[in-house]
């Protein structure tokens, strides 16, 4: 199929240089709560973007927004090239979504679902089968194609979600909390797929997630609280502003290796649970001096670095599980409370 | 993973496109068919409800209602029972939209590029479709009851219940569209879909009522939808005139009794409007 995009270039050359998503002052009200409180950032194409943030952050809000389910109250946003609110049919053609809450039809077989998808997204005929059979071999669902969704387990549900977002090649996929919900295994595969996906697709993805472990695959992430981004970076600067590595070493006598480290770098370091342990600003640099110039004999190290969690705890001065236990942020995730009709 | 995908760019630019719209119509409509025929249990669950009616309440006031002889009670209850299949599947059809906001497949079709009146419209005709095939079967029964299987009838009637179940979803969707959870359904059943069912005539004839009755019966736009009904059932019948006027009496406004075409272009006005009414409130939903 060749569309006049295609034929001028613009079609996927075009959002390598164009962002994939560009928000600006991007607000959500309702009433006297708001939800999302004036968010702006670019995700470039072919990045993986995160959205990190406790449940009731704003993130289901934001991503509703960006894929025209929700008209914003103040601010901008284009996704793939067009405005969310003056182009919607634009955005909807080129944009994937894998919603948190399942949304395949349980009465019909897999392949049925992915049909009716081709149809509302136009996807010619010619297509559709060999792209049928790509998604779904993808996910690992090619074999279970005439079944009925029902008999599904959970995580088989999300992949053939997953497999549907992608089944009219979106150039942007949104995934809404792919992962929650399914056991660690099944989130450990899900990744796996998305990992597949961003190197053969080359789309951009744009991802919400709580969990912080899964965020560390993501290019660059922002996190989200209280509906407003406290910060935006890759994660790697994001835990280098966090500052210290942890190093733990094991040696014999723990006195003299502290007093060691004191005199020698100027750190102080404790015994925790049966091993020497000190902050360094960049233990991997340290670790060679420390075996050249401590005198120390050091018979294991091991290097930390802060984890995301700390970045969370850094930003907002709690950790990710503190902030979603606070009751009131929680009506704002409460996908009912969002949808109802005005 | 080895996977070697070729260039990605397939997709037409379906946005805001009437054949994207038509296309969006037709994957509501062809859903609602699929599952219609897939699930058993509320083909079986529908037709229970009006079989009890006509056999068992029909054949118990049989016994009371003697006084019009050579026409059973269960003859003149056959049309009205055909209505209130009809009502109830298209109406049960409609409120699956509620179904579907809770568990989620309508959020796929809220965020494909079609614009939401042909969701509303798919789902109208889809509703159509499965009430008047459920009618279908059920006109099966005929015999049982005495009415004959005269082709002009059953024509009629067909027709009559598509238009009839087209407008009672579009209704069925206008409610849905205000309606977030399945548990406000069954405010719904009963305060509109009970009352209409009662006044139209469905059960009893609409004749010697007191002016207050009367005066309902003629609001209920169902009234209009089951009298044609009823008139092409009657038609094929050999009843003394006596009993026609007792049983038939048809919709009379200020003495001039209504002929069939005009019932109908009544119902098909208020299929129209309702469509209408339910398409902008589907469209406001956010």
């Amino acid at each position: 199929m060749i569309t006049s995009e295609s034929l001028t270039g613009s079609s996927n050359t075009s959002t390598n240089e164009e962002p994939a998503i560009v928000v600006e002052d991007l607000t959500k009200r309702y009433g006297d709560l708001e939800a999302v409180r004036g968010v702006s950032f670019t995700v470039a194409a072919g990045q993986t973007f995160g959205f990190l943030g406790p449940n009731g952050a704003g993130k289901s809000t934001t991503i509703s927004m960006l894929c025209t389910l929700l008209r914003p109250t103040e601010g901008h946003a284009r996704v793939a090239g067009a405005d969310v609110v003056s182009e919607k049919g634009k955005v909807r053609s080129r944009i994937g979504l894998v919603f948190q809450d399942p949304t395949v039809d349980e009465y019909l077989t897999a392949e049925e679902n992915l049909r009716f998808h081709a149809e509302l997204y136009g996807v010619p005929d010619a297509t559709l089968k060999t792209r049928l059979r790509q998604v779904l071999e993808m996910v690992e669902l090619w074999e279970r194609r005439g079944e009925i969704v029902r008999n599904f387990s959970g995580g088989m549900r999300r992949r053939l979600e997953i497999a549907r977002g992608l089944l009219h090649s979106p150039r942007v996929l949104f995934l809404d909390e792919p992962t929650v919900g399914l056991d660690p295994q099944t989130r450990a595969h899900i990744w796996t797929y998305i990992e597949t996906l961003r190197r053969v697709e080359q789309i951009t993805i744009f991802l919400t997630t709580h969990y912080m472990d899964e965020a560390e695959h993501c290019d660059r992430i922002a996190i989200i609280d209280n509906g407003k981004i406290v910060a935006l970076d890759t994660p790697e600067v994001l835990k280098a502003r966090v500052g210290q590595d942890r190093i733990e070493i094991s040696v014999d006598d723990s006195e003299n290796a502290i007093s060691l480290l004191k005199a020698r770098f100027g750190v102080d370091a404790m015994v925790s649970e049966g091993m020497v342990a000190f902050y360094v600003a960049n233990g991997e640099e340290f670790v060679p001096q420390l075996f050249a110039k401590s005198g120390i004999e050091i018979r294991s190290v091991r290097v930390a670095r802060p984890t995301l969690d700390d970045v969370f705890m850094t930003y907002t001065g709690r950790t990710i599980r503190d902030a979603e236990t606070s009751g009131a942020d929680q009506m704002r995730a409460n996908p009912r409370f969002r949808v109802r009709g005005r | 993973m080895t996977l070697v995908l070729p260039e990605v760019a397939s997709v037409r630019e379906a946005g805001d496109t009437f054949a994207g719209d038509l296309r969006g119509v037709r994957v509501v409509w062809r859903r609602e068919l699929i599952r219609f025929g897939r699930d058993r249990t509320r083909m079986v669950t529908s037709l229970i409800q009006p079989v009890l009616f006509l056999f068992i309440l029909g054949t118990g006031l049989s016994a009371i209602a003697r006084s019009t002889p050579g026409v059973s009670f269960k003859t003149f209850m056959f049309p009205g029972i055909i209505g209130m299949t009809v009502l109830f599947t298209s109406v049960f059809s409609a409120m699956s939209i509620v179904w579907d906001r809770e568990f989620g497949f309508l959020r796929e079709m809220l965020v494909a590029p079609i614009r939401r009146w042909s969701i509303v419209l798919g789902k109208c005709l889809g509703g159509m479709t499965v009430a008047t095939i459920q009618g279908v079967i059920f006109l099966c029964l005929a015999g049982a009851v005495g009415v004959p299987y005269a082709p002009v009838m059953l024509i009629e009637l067909v027709g009559e219940m598509a238009l009839m179940s087209f407008a009672l979803t579009a209704f069925g969707v206008l409610l849905a569209s205000r309606i977030q959870q399945m548990q406000s359904f069954q405010v719904v059943v009963n305060f509109f879909v009970m009352p209409m069912f009662f006044l139209s005539g469905a059960m009893f004839p609409l004749s010697g009522l007191p002016t207050w009755l009367t005066a309902l019966t003629k609001i209920d736009p169902l009234s209009y939808a089951v009298d044609p009904l009823r008139r092409a059932v009657f038609d094929q019948l050999h009843v003394s005139p006596l009993a026609l006027r007792a049983l038939d009496p048809g919709i009379s406004w200020n003495g001039w009794r209504l002929p069939v075409p005009f019932e109908l272009g009544i119902v098909a006005v208020f299929a129209v409007l309702l469509l209408g009414a339910a398409m902008v409130a589907f469209s406001r939903t956010d």
